[in-house]
Order: structure tokens, then sequence, then C-alpha cells
């Protein structure tokens, strides 16, 4: 689902619309090139207000257009139903229990979830707090201040680490990341922040934090390609404008580029978070797979998509499959209900912004 | 997911595009699914059964058990193959679809506890108890002395003990739940036996190779693998005390003399963990293989049949070359009377 390009912009899209500078709406989603065929585009058509054009053509097109628009909504429409039908036996055998419950034994019976929303949402917000920063640091370097030379190769590398398969990444979590996180970042982290619950007990080297970590390394690629397209359609009259009036470079990136392009950044988020959320194989490798909520990140943990790579293959019993799939359903609508908790967050920045 | 799927079917594709002549060239081709258990002695068996009779190819896809016995019972594949045999409940299931399910044994493994402890030697001694005490978390660290007790001369240290266990259901897991309910009263009615339990503690990890590297990966670790991968790997493992109280490595012969106690295996009654006799291992387990009573195509059931007759016996030979373990004689007998009461 997440991760294919047309997707990847269609959401950004629709994130950066809600976003009140006009000129952002429809330069968000694009990439330079596009943005500056648009624009001539625009002023041509301004100067010859009668196009001539085949009503036929543009007929066919159109119907194209909503063809493509309407097939998305039907995949969602149809994923949803399908996983609502399917999780009906074990909504019915076992109604909200497993929503108020963290034990997970399918061989007694025993199907609380609580322990998966929990790692889901904990290693999904590890990923964010990480690779946030990063990322969109990353495409502010890239866009404004490397030398082409060297921002050219450097984009590509970063866009190549979003195509690495996550399993890979799961494997190098397990052999590389999680030792290295067991001798040196985590005795670090307990030294230093040991006073809070968040990093205390023992160390294993697997755990949330290590799936939040490999999350975050997988993400960073889209929230800095995303940005970066973003950051290169600021127009360049708003940087000139504000270095006219004697601002510094930091300065002008503050208080032009990034208000500028703030919804669309907070678009590549939520399209990072989504990705997060729904990773399953790089995850189950490094995050130690306990049902149980913990306070310390250290401690091992599940996540939602874990659990489904896990168990869904040999699963039997028909409660069983199907309270699987209920937590697929339940998947969707968590990462429905990010969406529309970063939506309304896009709207109330973007408002705040516009005033 | 989409793109996994999408390289998934290009995949496909590319081994439809394949096999195609292959496909063409076949006189007749069997298509197995499930268990992923037993897939190196399948691949390695079945190539050598497709080399002796010309034009049979034999495709296993090891897509999981629960994968196997839908498939099986959707009538999808020829054969499927369970960590675990059918239970009532599914063979009602088949029954309503197909009629009968013949189920026979047709490998078998064994389950060492592979540890990582600095300074310890290649195999230390563990009692049944103090196996059960650390996988419930009552024993925690190397040096307690219910552990030092049983192996004189050596000097534990002081260690964390980590236990790892599968996350992903498996087989793997089953059999050593089997074994920790007949060991431990405590863990029978606390956790319970099953693919998937409530482990008491300790850290999951996918698949036997992501046990392995976990326990290689963190000093003071300990976890049950397959044997194949213990030795691969060259991992520490312990001598694990049986039932007549004798300390036992884990190898080839061991695990077969266990399964050798339980001569009438059947799909019922298949547990060997935690056998008798002084040469026995205590974690071991069958790898099942289920197929219709009632073969539609007259002359593919019966060239089935002499494939799962040779599977059984001659095939056995494969087992060993990937560290699993031939059937012993007495149940190579049982399968051979149950592939016999194929329809053909």
């Amino acid at each position: 689902m997440r991760g294919t390009h047309d997707v990847e912009e269609a959401v950004l899209a629709q994130a950066t619309n809600l976003g009140p500078p006009p000129y952002l709406t429809s330069a968000g989603s694009m990439s330079q090139e596009t943005v500056e065929l648009a624009s001539a585009t625009a002023s041509k058509v301004q100067r010859t207000p009668h196009v001539r054009s085949s009503p036929l053509g543009d007929r066919i097109f159109s119907i194209l257009l909503y063809a493509a628009a309407w097939i998305v909504l039907a995949v969602v429409v149809a994923l949803f139903l399908v996983l609502l039908k399917a999780a009906i036996p074990a909504i019915q055998a076992t109604g909200i229990k497993p929503l108020l419950s963290q034990v997970w034994s399918p061989n007694d019976g025993q199907f609380g979830v609580l322990s998966f929303v929990y790692g889901t949402l904990v290693t999904s917000i590890i990923a964010l707090v990480v690779a946030g920063p990063i990322g969109i640091g990353a495409a502010l370097f890239l866009a404004e201040l490397a030398p082409r030379r060297l921002a050219t190769p450097v984009a590509m590398l970063v866009e190549l680490l979003a195509a690495v398969p996550s399993v890979v990444y799961g494997v190098w979590g397990l052999f590389a990341l999680a030792p290295f996180m067991r001798v040196y970042i985590e005795p670090a982290l307990a030294k230093t922040f040991g006073f809070l619950p968040l990093f205390q007990g023992p160390i294993y080297g697997v755990g949330m934090l290590t799936g939040g970590i490999i999350l975050a390394i997988m993400v960073v690629p889209t929230v800095a390609a995303i940005s970066r397209d973003v950051f290169e359609a600021v127009p360049n009259e708003q940087r000139e404008g504000m270095l006219a009036l004697g601002a510094t470079k930091w300065e002008m990136l503050t208080k032009a580029v990034l208000p500028y392009a703030r919804s669309g950044v907070l678009g590549a988020l939520v399209l990072g978070v989504g990705r997060a959320l729904g990773e399953a194989m790089a995850v189950v490798m490094v995050i130690g797979n306990k049902p149980a909520i913990a306070a310390s990140l250290f401690a091992p943990g599940y996540t939602m998509a874990s659990v489904l790579a896990n168990e869904f293959s040999e699963a039997t019993g028909k409660v069983y499959i199907s309270m699987l799939i209920e937590i697929g359903l339940l998947l969707f609508v968590v990462s429905l209900i990010v969406n529309v908790v970063a939506r309304l967050l896009v709207w109330s920045v973007s408002r705040r912004v516009g005033r | 997911m989409k793109r996994k799927t999408f390289t998934r079917s290009l995949a496909a594709v590319a081994a439809v595009s394949v096999l195609a002549p292959v496909a063409a060239l076949a006189d007749m081709q069997f298509v197995g699914a499930g268990a992923t258990f037993p897939t190196p002695f399948f691949s390695r068996a079945f190539y050598a059964y497709s080399q002796d009779h010309p034009g049979i190819t034999v495709n296993y896809a090891s897509i999981g058990s629960g994968g196997g016995i839908a498939q099986l019972t959707a009538k999808l594949v020829d054969f499927g193959a369970s960590d675990v045999p059918m239970n009532a409940k599914e063979l009602a299931a088949a029954w309503d679809a197909n009629g009968k399910v013949i189920q026979l044994p047709d490998t078998l493994g064994g389950e060492p506890i592979a540890y990582n402890a600095p300074g310890l030697p290649k195999h230390i001694r563990l009692t049944e108890k103090t196996l059960a005490d650390i996988f419930l978390g009552h024993v925690a660290n190397w040096n307690d002395p219910s552990i030092a007790a049983v192996n004189p001369g050596v000097k534990f240290p002081n260690l964390a003990i980590l236990v790892v266990h599968r996350a992903d259901a498996s087989g793997t897991s089953y059999h050593f739940t089997d074994y920790m309910a007949k060991i431990s009263s405590e863990w029978k009615t606390k956790v319970g036996v099953g693919k998937t339990v409530n482990w008491p503690t300790g850290v999951g990890a996918k698949g036997n190779e992501g046990v392995a590297g976990q326990i290689q990966n963190s000093p003071g670790a300990v976890g049950y693998i397959e044997l194949a991968y213990a030795l691969q790997n060259d991992m520490a493992y312990v001598a694990l005390q049986n039932k007549d109280g004798a300390y036992v490595l884990p190898t080839v012969d061991t695990i077969r003399a266990a399964a050798a106690q339980k001569p009438n295996v059947n799909a019922v009654d298949f547990s060997v963990t935690d056998m008798a006799g002084k040469d026995s291992y205590g974690i071991s387990g069958y790898s099942w293989i289920m197929v219709w009573q009632n073969q539609a195509d007259p002359a593919k059931g019966r060239q089935l049949q002499d494939l799962l007759k040779w599977l059984v016996t001659s095939g056995q030979q494969y087992a060993k070359k990937v560290h699993y373990v031939a059937l012993p004689d007495n149940v190579q007998q049982e399968a051979l009377k149950a592939i016999a009461s194929i329809h053909t």
C-alpha cells in the first residue's frame, strides 16, 4: 500500500491542500521541474484565454482521472470491508475484551492486543522523533546549502535508502545495530537519563528502542526526499525578499523557507509515520517480540504488524486466524486515526501561520 | 507491502516462465505445501527422487503448517505437511471436503538447548528441573547454584540469563513446550503447549536463524534451536538430563533412540519428547505429511503412493545430510501401512 510513489504524492497533495498558502497547494506535491513547467503553462494560459482543445480528448482524460481516483478509494474501502468481514468471527467470540487486555496466549483463547498497539505507537513515535529532525535537516541542507555537485549524489543516496528491502534492514539490525545498542548506546542512555523510567531495566540490545531506531532509519529517506522537494518548491522571491531585508542565511531559512514549507513538511512526516506504523519485517528482527507493556524503552515489545508477520502463517483455528485479521483491521484504524490527527495538526498549524 | 507483493509476483512470473518448459516435458507433477521445518529435507529428497524418476517433479512450497492444511483441505495441493498432525476439528472439515486424510511421519528433528556464556565449555549439563526453572524465569543468573551443582569443575560467571525463544509460531516451539509441559507441572498449568505460547520470560526472535543470531549476539543467552542450526553455527549446547537421569547430548543417534521408544506413533498420539531410555535425548518431534485417502486420478495416486513409500524408506538417507533424523525402522513400517491404505 504505502511506499509507492504515486500514493505518497497523492497523500502529500491532500496533506498540503489543507494549508492556506495557495501557491504551495499546487507546488508542494510536485517536483521542481513540474512546478516550473506548470507555472510556464499557467502564464501562457493567462495570455491566451481561448484555449483550443478537442472536447473528446478532454473528456477521455477527465474520465481517466476520475477512474484513477475512484480506484484508489475503492481499494481502500474494499480492504476495509474484507478485513471487517474476516474479523467478525473474532469480534463475535471475544467482543471488546482484546482491547482491554495485554495477555496474548492463543493457546487458551486469550487475545489481548493492547501491548501490540502500545508497541506500534511507541516505536513509531521514536522513529518520528529521531527521523524527523534528521530527515528535515538533511533536506534543508540538500535544498538550500549544499553545492549542486554534492547535493545530487547525496540526494540519490538518500533515495536509495528507501529502496533497501525491509528484511535487509532487519538482518542488519539484528547482527549490527542490536549489539551496538547493547554495548554503547543503551548503557550510555541508562547512565545519563537513568532517572527516567524510560531508560531503566535490563539491557538486551533488542527492544522497543532498537525497533524505533530501525524504523527511524527506514523513515528518514521518505521524510528527506519529500521535504527536499517541498523546500525546492519555495519560490526564490521569498528568499530574495528576506535577504533583501538584511536577513542572514539562517534567518532566511527559519523565517522564510521553513514557514512557507511547513505544511508540506508535516505531510512528509505523516507519510513517514505511515511507513513506521505498517512496517513488519525489520521490526520483528529487533524488537524482542514480547507481548507486554513495559515503561522502559529497553524492554522487548511487540507491534501489530510484527505479530501478523510472526503468527499468520502457522495460525490454525477459526477464532485465532480471525483475531489476527482483527489486528490488521485495528492497524488500519490506528493508521487512520494517526492520519486524521496529523491532518488536524497541519490544519491548525497552517491556520495559525496564516493569521 | 505492495512493493513486496509486487516483487513476489515478479518472481512468480519469472518462476513460471522458467518452469513452464520443464512442466511441459514432465509426465507428472506433484505439488505440496506446508511447514517450513521439513523444507531442507524435502528439497534434498525430492530432488533425488526426480533424478531417479525422470519426468516426475515434486514442488514443495513452505508456506507454514496452517497454510498446508488449508491448501490440502481446499484440494489445491497433492499433499500437505505440518509440524503437528491435523486435529479432530481440522479432520472433520477435511472429511466434509473430500473424505479421509491419511497422516504419516516423514522426518524427525531434534532441538538442542544452545547457549552463549563467556568462559563456559562447549557443553554443560543441565537437569530437567533447572531447564524448566530457567525458562520459567526462576533461575536468572548463570552463577545459580543449581547449575553449578551438576557441573563440577566449571566456574560459572555472574551473568544474567537471557532466554531466547521463537517469536513466530512454529513446530519447533510446539515440540519444546510439549517437552517442558512433561518435565514441569508449573509449565503445564502456567504456560501450556503450543506453537505460540505466552512466554514467562525472555525475548522472541524470528525463525531458527533469528534465535541462533540472537544467542550468538547476546552474552548470557540461552534458547532452543533445530539441530542443524546449532551444528552449522558451531554453537555451545547443553547435555540435557533425560528421563532416566542420564546427561545426553543431542545427536542424530540420541534423537532417533528416543523416537524408537515409541514405535506405534500416530497422528493422535505423536509426542516423542521426554522418552525413557538411557540414550534418549529429550526434545524432538516428527514432521507430518497429509494426503487424501481418495485419489481422483488413479495413475497419479499410485505414483504418489510410490513417492511416499520411497520418502519414508530409501529417501530417509537424505535426512542425515541436512541434520534431520531418519525415521526409526519400526516407525517406517507404520508409515508404510498408512501409505498402503491410500485408495488408488
